[in-house]
């Protein structure tokens, strides 16, 4: 029997050099279940060390923790990448990092922490987050199907780094599985903003970088359980499962 | 001004649409926010950016645009040439950077 799942699948962790430090994955474990969250997604800038923390503090708890990146492409897109399992995440993380130059510095740009479930510092990640990778978009999405993933373009509402206020419009070749609206525009008002994406299946996220914002933006998803699976075919809105826009 | 002129002062790369390089242009516009250039760009203009994705060029399409530059060498796919070239928008390479390559055209049409 299917049943509505509260969703939210754009979260950061302290991984992410502009997300605030108190993003601990057991921070935002209680925040999600807090916020009545059925579904979080961890999505850190161009890195997953943190996700499998997250996933692991939220264990024995209601709520299923997709683990999952937001991407730069060369382009300066952003595109959430979500996975059903750690190893699918972890192919894309060793072609991103093969393709992403450049070392963080932390007094300009913030801290990229490795927290575990528990709340340790394991270290930080060197790697320049906040920049674009080598990768063309449409090489990324390949790559993110190619790791079992689903692509979903990153708040398409927002000019900066958004796919519309990059490359105008959504090319006609690039396969997403879905397009995220930020929370200050909702799916509603997006769908009488942009009536050329009414072929695309809208969802929308927190992009959460502080505890607060967490589930500020749920999408309800009509599923018959839990899991990434679930999402995959109610993106696809086959066999009952689907996103609902109201 | 022309657009040969353009090319043959700042020693471009004419990656396709050899023909058209003798359309004059009307200004010129420079950005890599297509969003931007879609709603700022005026037909006619010479269009000098970084941004090598194939959408590139239905914008410069859709807005009649002279031809475009890419700047920082930065190399469009042959998808993309071949796509400029159906289009008939001559698409222009450089090593300079973008300002190089503005101050220099932005000089020659003042002189022209």
């Amino acid at each position: 029997m299917a049943r509505i799942f509260n969703c939210d699948l754009h979260i950061h962790t302290c991984l992410s050099p502009c997300a605030e430090l108190d993003m601990h994955p057991s921070v935002i474990v209680m925040e999600a279940l807090e916020k009545k969250l059925d579904i979080i997604a961890v999505c850190d800038h161009c890195s997953s060390e943190n996700a499998a923390y997250v996933m692991k503090a939220a264990a024995g708890t209601s709520l299923l923790v997709l683990p999952g990146m937001e991407a730069t492409s060369s382009e300066e897109v952003h595109v959430v990448a979500l996975f059903g399992n750690i190893e699918g995440l972890i192919k894309l993380q060793e072609f991103v990092y093969a393709n992403l130059k450049g070392e963080n510095n932390e007094d300009v740009f913030g801290v990229q922490a490795i927290v575990n479930a528990a709340g340790e510092v394991e270290g930080f990640n060197p790697h320049l987050l906040i920049g674009a990778s080598d990768i063309p978009l449409n090489n990324l999405i390949d790559k993110i199907h190619e790791a079992g993933g689903l692509a979903i373009a990153s708040h398409i509402d927002r000019e900066s780094f958004g796919i519309l206020g990059q490359l105008g419009f959504i090319p006609e070749d690039a396969a997403f599985d879905g397009l995220e609206i930020s929370a200050r525009t909702g799916i509603k008002k997006a769908r009488l903003l942009y009536p050329e994406l009414a072929s695309h299946v809208f969802i929308t996220s927190s992009d959460a970088h502080f505890v607060s914002d967490i589930g500020k933006s749920p999408t309800n998803f009509l599923l018959e359980s839990p899991s990434f699976n679930e999402i995959g075919m109610a993106l696809r809105n086959i066999d009952g499962r689907k996103v609902m826009e109201d | 001004m022309d657009i040969r002129t353009i090319a043959k002062d700042l020693e471009l790369k004419v990656l396709c649409s050899n023909e058209k390089l003798d359309e004059k242009i009307t200004g010129g516009y420079t950005g890599d926010l297509l969003s931007d250039v879609m709603a700022n760009s005026r037909k006619g203009e010479i269009w000098v950016t970084r941004q090598v994705h194939q959408n590139t060029v239905a914008v410069a399409a859709l807005k009649e645009l002279a031809a475009i530059v890419i700047v920082q060498d930065a190399s469009p796919d042959a998808d993309t040439i071949k796509r400029a070239e159906n289009e008939g928008i001559p698409l222009l390479g450089s090593s300079r950077s973008a300002f190089d390559v503005v101050g220099r055209i932005y000089v020659l049409i003042n002189e022209s």
